[in-house]
């Protein structure tokens, strides 16, 4: 399967996680908080915490490590607080 | 309605869906992970090497759906499920009506906050364990582990398995064996014994030094973590003066025990035991009709969780009629394991001294950016110290993981909030605002009635 | 224990925000006062409340006055507190923002039109706003506006903060607010008058009690012997993650007006929406006859975000975060109580501001505070009496 990463294609297995497939390329973090805009990424791995929230298909608020990858998905770092279909 | 639904397929569900099948009765089995097994029996997907858990006979799995809200329906409770891949806009709305409801929606692990906790490369304990387990990656190469129970040990041996190197395995409390000592406790936990034993073996074996009474108070970088601070603690787990030292790692973990995951329990409304579900010797909650397994009711390990869900499924099963025998084994399991459970919490306490790592500026709410002078200030200046106060006053628990990870903590540092209150999530897991306002069909309407 | 026996001139029942600027007025007025929630501070109802302060909603009459008295008292009354606390402390995120109200369809179009045009004969401004001033006023609203009226009075804060910077004052000036005392009825003088409050801790010696509490206002005053009719009317709110800023002022369809005022039971919506200092929209509220009965009902929550997505299309992806309710305290006659208890010499009410007390306890304090120092009213306290036909039990 290819996704796309912050417009990298990347090659990604059926069953992996938006999650694992970042942090098998090296990846720690994918999101900034809107007030601090600190860096944020996976912290509790189970969907409990939000922290890994990232942009996937022009949705913002998706939990890295709780969406399985499809085919095609367009990945991107989420800049804050954003409203589902505008561009970063 | 005229059938068992249980939410949750770790170790407790499954065990629940099997016992109440076995019974002829109709289960539904609901996770909102791809496949079975919880956190317990995490498996990864085919593509990376793991076989998935056959299904269960006679139960129907609905897998990838998420129980976001629940509530009361004349003769029991009723489930809004949404099926699909995670967050995602659109996914499928269903109900599910049950006169018999077993939760086991299990723990997640408990973070304590300290300087530089919200630096990326800082992990729970379980999301290590995760991350190897069902996807294969370490979450750093040179990874040191902290916190308080024996959880830390599979988080080490799993860590080691996928690669990574441990630097270190940091237990606040006294050395693990320290329950050992308990005799009652040992002779519940005879297997437990021999798991800490090979355990043991393993750090020998890959040279991964144990130090108790040790954590890591600091964690250091700018925008991931490159270095820690541990120290030394006191009995109380204050920092012994002196004992700091630097460590370069590229990632820590740390687990600090386990908490409930009680939204749906509260939801229900469900009497607590302090910050579990209370349970009567039939797994049976203060609500009729609504049963509870595995760790919400108490942290216990794997075996315990699974000995409750036998228990409760066979319960909530004769509910509806189901014949079974009685459960002698899951009986004797549950008292022993529960016994060994008390030894372990008695073992591995959080002392109350983790609140002088914290600095002014150390975020307590990591999603709304909250650190403790602001949680000190809603307390002193605007006496916010009630749940809704409090969150209203500071804003702590008001952002996306809506205080899973920091309710907790701000109940020890303010005192005296209600966990009921704390838990308390009618909207259980985010639906976007256009799902919540479509219509769900009901699956089966000819059960329902 | 220690029984405080240190003596009050006014006792307040319940650190709402109600409770919270009676005290505070009565403190300013010279009063001693104490405070007390078996509860926390500002945990009650007002926890649930949006903090809207609208004029919009009402039409011209007793409530629309006061109304209009708290609207231009709330500023007035920030700015002293910033003055004596700080801004920190008087920082209540006081946003004088505006209110839309829209029409959809015609058949909402000309009610809106008429019930605006009766506000303006009072004087409220009303700013009938074509659609494509409605868009310019709020860009992502939905294009199927028939009609909007443009209100620059309405404003929000939020309502915890509001209470929690009333109380603050109250202690400044060496009040007490005491949190997890419960008041259990009160104690009469030879004279027949109120002379203290019967507390979970003991009685507290004062000159009068105001009964603030609430949709619990009722009891309280069945305990102390002086029963009156308030009722709860269940509301639910639901809380988006945070976005951008995406809705700029208090916008809501016109349908709200007929909700406030009808007394019939079932389920009501009728979507205010509206963004918050930190980010996360608010859509509320419902309203729902079910006693105090807590359980939250899909179908209410459901209701609440079809009516927002219909304003706001734009809303439709965004999570859900949260939903949380409260119980409006109202009175058969849907007008506040605040006054004198007629059999109870040194008993005052000042409760059933139902879906408008964040909103109305600025003129609500001052009022209870003259009423109760016996100094002219700034507005007429008539309407609001508590022997007025169904209030008194
Ligand atoms: C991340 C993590 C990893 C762990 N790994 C190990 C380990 O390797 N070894 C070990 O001994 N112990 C481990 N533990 C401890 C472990 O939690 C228990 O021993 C055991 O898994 C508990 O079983 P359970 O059935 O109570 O709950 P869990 O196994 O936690 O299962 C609960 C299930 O409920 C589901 N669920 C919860 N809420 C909802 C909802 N609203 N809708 C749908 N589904 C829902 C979850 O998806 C989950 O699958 C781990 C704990 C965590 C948090
Ligand atoms: C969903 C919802 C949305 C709303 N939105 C708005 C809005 O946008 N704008 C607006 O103006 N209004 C709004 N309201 C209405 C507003 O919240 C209420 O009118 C207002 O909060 C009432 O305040 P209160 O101080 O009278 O009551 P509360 O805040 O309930 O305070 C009463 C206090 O009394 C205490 N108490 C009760 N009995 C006793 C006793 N015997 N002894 C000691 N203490 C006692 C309670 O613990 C409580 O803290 C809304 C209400 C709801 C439910
Ligand atoms: S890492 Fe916590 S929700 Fe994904």
């Amino acid at each position: 399967m290819r996704v796309r990463v912050d417009g990298q294609e990347k090659s990604a297995l059926p069953g992996q996680t938006v999650a694992g497939v970042l942090l098998a390329g090296g990846r720690v973090s994918w999101r900034t908080t809107r007030n601090g805009d600190r860096p944020r990424g996976v912290f509790c791995g189970i969907g409990v915490c939000f922290d890994c929230l990232v942009v996937v298909n022009g949705v913002p608020d998706v939990r890295a490590c709780q969406r399985v990858v499809a085919d095609g998905d367009e990945i991107r770092t989420q800049l804050g607080a954003e409203l589902p279909g505008s561009a970063s | 309605m005229n059938r068992v639904v249980v939410v949750g397929a770790g170790p407790a569900g499954m065990a629940a869906a099997r016992a109440a099948a076995a019974t002829g009765v109709e289960v539904v089995l609901v996770d909102s992970a791809q496949g079975l097994g919880g956190q317990y029996h995490r498996r990864a997907p085919e593509s990376l090497g793991g076989n998935e858990i056959p299904p269960i006979p006679g139960v129907r799995h609905l897998a990838a759906t998420t129980v976001w809200a629940l509530e009361p329906v004349p003769g029991g409770h009723r489930l809004h499920l949404r099926t699909g891949p995670a967050d995602a806009p659109g996914r499928q709305a269903t109900v599910l009506d049950t006169a018999a409801l077993v939760l086991a929606t299990g723990a997640y692990d408990r973070a304590l906050p300290f300087p530089g906790w919200d630096l990326p490369g800082v992990f729970t304990a379980g999301a290590a364990q995760a991350l190897a387990k069902g996807q294969k990656v370490a979450v750093g190469s040179r990874v040191l582990l902290a916190g308080t129970g024996p959880f830390l040990l599979p988080v080490a041996e799993s860590l080691i398995g996928v690669g990574a190197r441990v630097l270190g395995v940091l237990e606040a409390n006294i050395p693990v064996g320290g329950w050992l000592r308990d005799p009652l406790a040992l002779l519940a936990g005879r297997a437990k014994a021999a798991e800490l034993a090979r355990y043991v073996t393993m750090l020998a074996r890959h040279r991964v030094p144990f130090r108790p009474r040790t954590t890591v108070i600091a964690a250091h970088g700018t925008d991931r973590v490159t270095e820690v601070t541990t120290a030394r603690l006191t009995a109380d787990w204050r920092v012994r003066p002196g004992s700091e030292r630097r460590v370069p790692v590229d990632a820590v973990c740390v687990g600090f025990g386990f908490t409930p995951q009680l939204e749906l329990a509260v939801a229900a409304g469900c009497r607590l035991a302090g910050e579990f579900v209370e349970v009567n010797e039939a797994q049976a909650t203060s609500v009729a009709g609504v049963f509870a397994a595995g760790e919400i009711t108490g942290i216990g390990g794997a075996d315990l969780s699974e000995a409750e869900g036998v228990l409760a499924g066979l319960a909530a099963a004769r509910l509806l009629g189901g014949q079974g025998e009685t459960p002698r084994r899951a009986i004797a399991a549950v008292r022993a394991g529960r016994r060994f459970a008390a030894a372990l919490d008695r073992a591995h306490p959080v002392r109350a001294g983790w609140q002088s790592w914290l600095a002014e500026d150390t975020l307590i709410c990591r999603c709304e950016e909250v650190d403790y002078g602001a949680l000190c200030r809603a307390v002193r200046d605007r006496d916010a110290i009630g749940v809704r106060s409090l969150k209203l006053v500071s804003r702590v628990g008001l952002g996306a993981c809506q205080g899973r990870t920091c309710g907790r903590n701000a109940a020890d540092l303010v005192g005296g909030l209600d966990p009921a209150g704390l838990a308390r999530r009618p909207i259980a897991a985010p639906v976007r605002l256009g799902e919540l306002a479509t219509t769900p069909v009901h699956p089966n309407e000819r059960d329902t009635s | 224990m220690v029984v405080s026996v240190a003596y009050s001139d006014v006792v307040v029942v319940g650190a709402g925000v109600v409770g919270a600027a009676c005290a505070e007025a009565l403190s300013a007025a010279g009063s001693t006062v104490t405070v007390l929630d078996r509860g926390a501070p500002a945990s009650g109802t007002t926890a649930a409340g949006e903090g809207n302060i609208l004029v919009s909603d009402k039409g011209p009459g007793a409530e629309l006055e006061l109304a209009r008295a708290s609207r231009s008292r709330w500023p007035e009354l920030l700015a002293e507190l910033r003055e004596e606390l700080g801004p920190a402390l008087a920082d209540v995120e006081w946003e004088p923002k505006g209110g839309v109200v829209v029409a959809t369809s015609a058949e909402s179009a000309a009610p809106l039109a008429e019930f605006a045009a009766a506000q303006r004969a009072v004087g409220v401004d009303a700013r009938q706003v074509t659609p494509a001033e409605a868009a310019e006023l709020e860009p992502h609203l939905t294009p199927r506006v028939v009609t909007a009226v443009h209100y620059p009075e309405d404003a929000q804060l939020q309502p915890v903060l509001a209470a929690t910077t009333l109380l603050a004052a109250v202690r400044h000036r060496g009040g007490q607010v005491r949190a997890g005392v419960a008041a259990l009825g009160v104690e009469r003088g030879a004279n027949g008058a109120v002379s203290g409050v019967r507390t979970s801790e003991g009685v507290l010696p004062c000159g009068a009690v105001v009964n603030a509490c609430g949709p619990w206002a009722g009891a309280f005053a069945e305990a102390a012997g002086a029963p009156i009719a308030v009722l709860p009317r269940r509301g639910m709110v639901l809380v988006t993650g945070p976005l951008p800023k995406t809705v700029w002022h208090k916008v809501y369809d016109a349908d709200y007006v007929g909700a406030v005022t009808s007394g019939e039971a079932g389920v009501q919506t009728s979507t205010v929406i509206e963004s918050t200092g930190a980010g996360t929209v608010l859509i509320g509220s419902s309203r729902q006859l079910v006693g105090l009965d807590e359980t939250m009902r899909v179908e209410v929550l459901r209701e609440l975000a079809r009516k927002a997505v219909a304003l706001f299309p734009v809303l439709a992806g965004v999570p859900v975060l949260r939903a949380y309710g409260g119980f409006r305290p109202y009175a058969p006659d849907h007008l506040p109580v605040i006054g004198a208890d007629p059999r109870l010499p040194g008993l005052w009410h000042a409760t059933g501001h139902e879906g408008a007390g964040i909103g109305l306890a600025a003129a609500t304090g001052r009022l209870i505070a003259e009423l109760v120092t016996g100094r002219p009213t700034h507005v007429d306290a008539e309407p609001f009496r508590v022997d007025r036909p169904g209030v008194l039990l």
